[in-house]
């Protein structure tokens, strides 16, 4: 390319640049509106239900909010440094830094508001802070759980897992916890849950979370489905069947892509030229859409739980790619080393240089990839099952439990109650996936000092 | 010939050949493997000479390489075949005068909708991400940055119908801001496609601004780290002047490249949230043809899917070749 097309090219580039700031301008300020607006939404709800979102976005009265706000935020650093006399933290304070505080006081007062007002409307029919009083009772819990747990965590065991316990953000404790949870309630299932995974009971759709005079039963604390099966012990068998799955499919997935890696890196040459390429190949198409190609092959020859097996393998042999990127460029490092080269004149084999010296240095690494990739394995069944393509019927299964019980939603209005059933098993899927990341971005930011 | 230019034409070969490559695997992977669509199409209760009349019919005799090109030959003249489901009509009809509908006729719309879907969520996931990113890196560490980490965290590990449902759940139900069904129609004016797929735009919005917004703090993050914006700080500029004139001309590759890669990720997420709204789209379509096993949609939608994926991530090599000055200037 001549200078005198890249002038022209640049000039473009920056063209672009100016009108995206241009929108990124509206689009800052569309956003604040936008949170104002879902803020007030509960004071108004009278308004709004009739009103279809032409009408909230003909309300001006965003900007007198907004010019509270910042009137707030310069009262608020003005007060500080009066009643300080000026110490740094305010006299040097930035006007969006006391923006954000009084935004975030702004918001608190709101929740707490809410939640004092949740209370007042508990005794008319259709309870309209359910799920607001529901998230925020979630919330305080596991923040509470989560700090006891570490609490606990630095008490007892030997002093290397009480110093770890100690230097671990809460998130990372909340994470454990949950995970812990979820082993415990995937390997117990048949003890914990009160009924089988595939009895159909003779009453249908029972109201979760209400007394009997409402609908409710108290043998079925979260009621049954269209067919009569318990919500509550499928959920549990879910633990069983989804979660199993996923690490089923994940160990796979790392045992083929961890093998692969590590032998493209100790042998080069063509091996690793074949593999690499064949990965290459394979990753240039999604995952999801892939995997989906193959189940549509698959499903010509298998059917049921045959097909279940079938996802597995496929699933795995898809994410074994991803896996295979990391182990070879981890692989490459370690194969330079002095202790490589050692065992090399040694004489010693593929398999024991793989597994005897490669593989123990490569733990750390690995072990927070299998994480990332056991969520990723985990979410795409799920979608799978929520397609109606993953784990077949009659295993319990989260995903394809928020497909079946998904119309209840339409609920919400008048009996939350109901409106929350397809949540539950979408909230357990969310719920082990945020778990898992947290645990793996605190082991990632030990291992690696990333301490910015 | 300038570098520029020429790792320029490189890649776009690369991506033609990938292309390629990937419409063989796709090709391949369906028809390799052994099971009869012959016998899917006329359902269990076909005679064995009218199976073999549909396979001389669509060609299942052939040797696969004949096949593949003659399939691939028809692509490339834009001719994408009729799906089976239209052929199962017409044999239920008992004609061969019935008109069959082409899947060009049925993909055409529908891709327009996905890309409409695209669009929208881009143009709101966009501007709001970088903003974010960029202010999580400048105030990282702050209670700001804690609280969009934790929340992007959450947004990012959640299944796309969990936030649908959520979504729907209030703005749709609860307060009935929004519809929450996303059936748009092709002579519904502009106003009311968008507001008819806000909720699914917001839904993908959701999980994409959450991806971006962590790439772009990591990219300034980095970028911030480096020795010529200590310098213009320690020469007493305005933060402001540091990030617009200095941070922002090197961040334009690696923010491109996030753009890019997300804009990629939308077309592996924009599947499942139109199933879940009911949006007249490809991903919709790809799922019922899955479900129905209806191969030459599951290919053609497969390759549309793929090429996408392809051609952005092309492009976002291409763009911060572009954007790089060291490769624009070469010593």
């Amino acid at each position: 390319m001549s200078r005198s097309l890249v002038v022209p090219a640049i000039a473009l580039l920056f063209t672009v640049i100016v009108l995206v700031d241009f929108v990124m301008g509206i689009g800052v300020l569309w956003y604040l509106y936008a949170v104002l607006q879902i803020l007030m939404v509960p004071f108004e709800l009278m308004t709004t239900a009739t009103a279809p979102m032409v009408a909230v976005l003909g309300g001006w009265k965003w900007i007198v909010y907004l010019a509270l706000l910042c009137v707030g935020g310069y009262g608020f650093r003005a007060v500080g440094q009066r009643l300080t006399k000026n110490r740094p933290f305010y006299r040097d304070m930035p006007f969006s830094v006391a923006l954000g505080y009084v935004f975030a006081a702004t918001l608190i007062v709101v929740v707490l508001l809410n939640y004092s007002r949740s209370f007042s409307t508990l005794g008319g029919m259709p309870d309209s802070y359910f799920f607001f009083r529901s998230a925020l009772h979630f919330l305080v819990l596991s923040s509470v759980a989560a700090v006891l747990f570490r609490q606990f965590g630095c008490m007892v065991g030997t002093a290397s897992t009480r110093k770890l316990f100690r230097q671990m953000p809460a998130t990372a404790s909340f994470g454990i916890l949950i995970i812990i949870c979820y082993a415990i309630a995937a390997i117990f299932a048949p003890m914990i849950a009160p009924h089988g995974q595939e009895t159909i009971f003779p009453r249908a759709n029972i109201i979760p979370l209400v007394p009997e005079a409402m609908g409710g039963d108290p043998a079925f604390p979260l009621g049954t489905d269209q067919i009569g099966r318990d919500i509550l012990s499928r959920l549990i068998y879910g633990a069983q069947n989804t979660v199993g799955i996923a690490f089923v499919t994940t160990v796979l997935a790392f045992f083929l892509g961890v093998t692969g890696g590590f032998l493209a890196a100790v042998l080069r040459g063509w091996v690793d030229q074949v593999l690499s390429r064949l990965v290459d190949v394979l990753m240039a198409i999604p995952a999801l859409i892939f995997s989906l190609l193959l189940i549509t092959a698959a499903s010509s020859l298998f059917s049921g739980t045959g097909l279940t097996w079938a996802m597995i393998v496929i699933i795995a042999v898809i994410d074994s790619t991803r896996v295979f990127r990391l182990s070879r460029a981890v692989g490459m490092n370690i194969v330079v080393m002095d202790y490589i080269e050692a065992s090399r004149l040694r004489g010693e084999g593929v398999g024991y240089m793989i597994f005897r010296e490669i593989l123990p240095n490569a733990t750390a690494p690995l072990l927070a990839e299998f994480g990332l990739r056991f969520c990723f394995v985990f979410l795409t069944i799920a979608a799978l099952s929520f397609l109606g393509l993953g784990i077949q019927p009659p295993l319990a299964d989260w995903g394809t439990m928020v497909k079946d019980l998904g119309q209840f939603v339409n609920y919400a209005a008048f009996l939350p109650q109901y409106a929350m059933l397809p949540l539950l098993p979408a909230g357990a899927i969310a719920l082990l996936t945020v778990a898992v990341n947290f645990v793996v971005d605190w082991m990632l930011q030990r291992s690696s000092g990333l301490k910015e | 010939m300038h570098p520029v230019l020429r790792i320029t034409l490189q890649r776009l070969a690369l991506g033609v050949l990938t292309l390629v490559i990937v419409s063989f695997v796709i090709f391949a992977a369906v028809n390799l493997l052994p099971g009869d669509f012959a016998q899917a199409i006329l359902g269990q209760g076909a005679t064995p000479e009218a199976v073999e009349a549909i396979r001389n019919d669509i060609g299942l005799n052939d040797p696969f390489w004949i096949r593949y090109f003659d399939w691939l030959g028809a692509l490339v003249s834009g001719d994408l075949g009729v799906s089976y489901s239209q052929m199962m009509f017409a044999t239920g009809m008992g004609g061969e005068d019935i008109q069959l509908i082409p899947i060009t006729e049925q993909i055409a719309p529908r891709f327009y909708n996905t890309m409409f879907l695209a669009g929208l969520t881009a143009i709101i996931a966009v501007p709001i991400s970088l903003a974010v990113g960029v202010l999580a890196a400048l105030y990282r560490g702050s209670a700001f940055d804690r609280i969009a980490n934790i929340t992007t965290l959450s947004s990012i590990s959640s299944p796309e119908f969990f936030l649908a449902y959520v979504l729907t759940l209030f703005l749709a139900v609860q307060w009935q801001i929004l519809p929450s069904l996303a059936s748009v129609t092709p002579e519904m004016p502009l106003f009311e496609r968008i507001y008819t797929a806000l909720l699914p735009a917001l839904t993908l919005t959701l999980v994409v601004t959450a991806h971006m917004m962590r790439m772009t703090r990591a990219a300034i993050i980095n970028l911030l780290a480096s020795p010529y914006i200590e310098m213009a700080r320690l020469k007493g500029i305005s933060p402001i002047q540091v990030i617009v004139k200095h941070a922002l001309p090197n961040a334009l590759a690696p923010i491109i490249n996030v753009v890019a890669l997300n804009l990629a990720y939308l077309v592996t997420g924009v599947v499942v949230v139109e199933v879940v709204f009911a949006y007249p789209g490809i991903g919709n379509l790809f799922v019922d043809a899955v479900r129905s096993r209806d191969i030459p949609v599951v290919q053609i939608c497969c390759l549309i899917f793929a090429s996408a994926y392809v051609l952005l991530n092309l492009t976002a090599d291409i763009l911060s070749i572009l954007s790089n000055p060291r490769l624009r200037h070469p010593k």
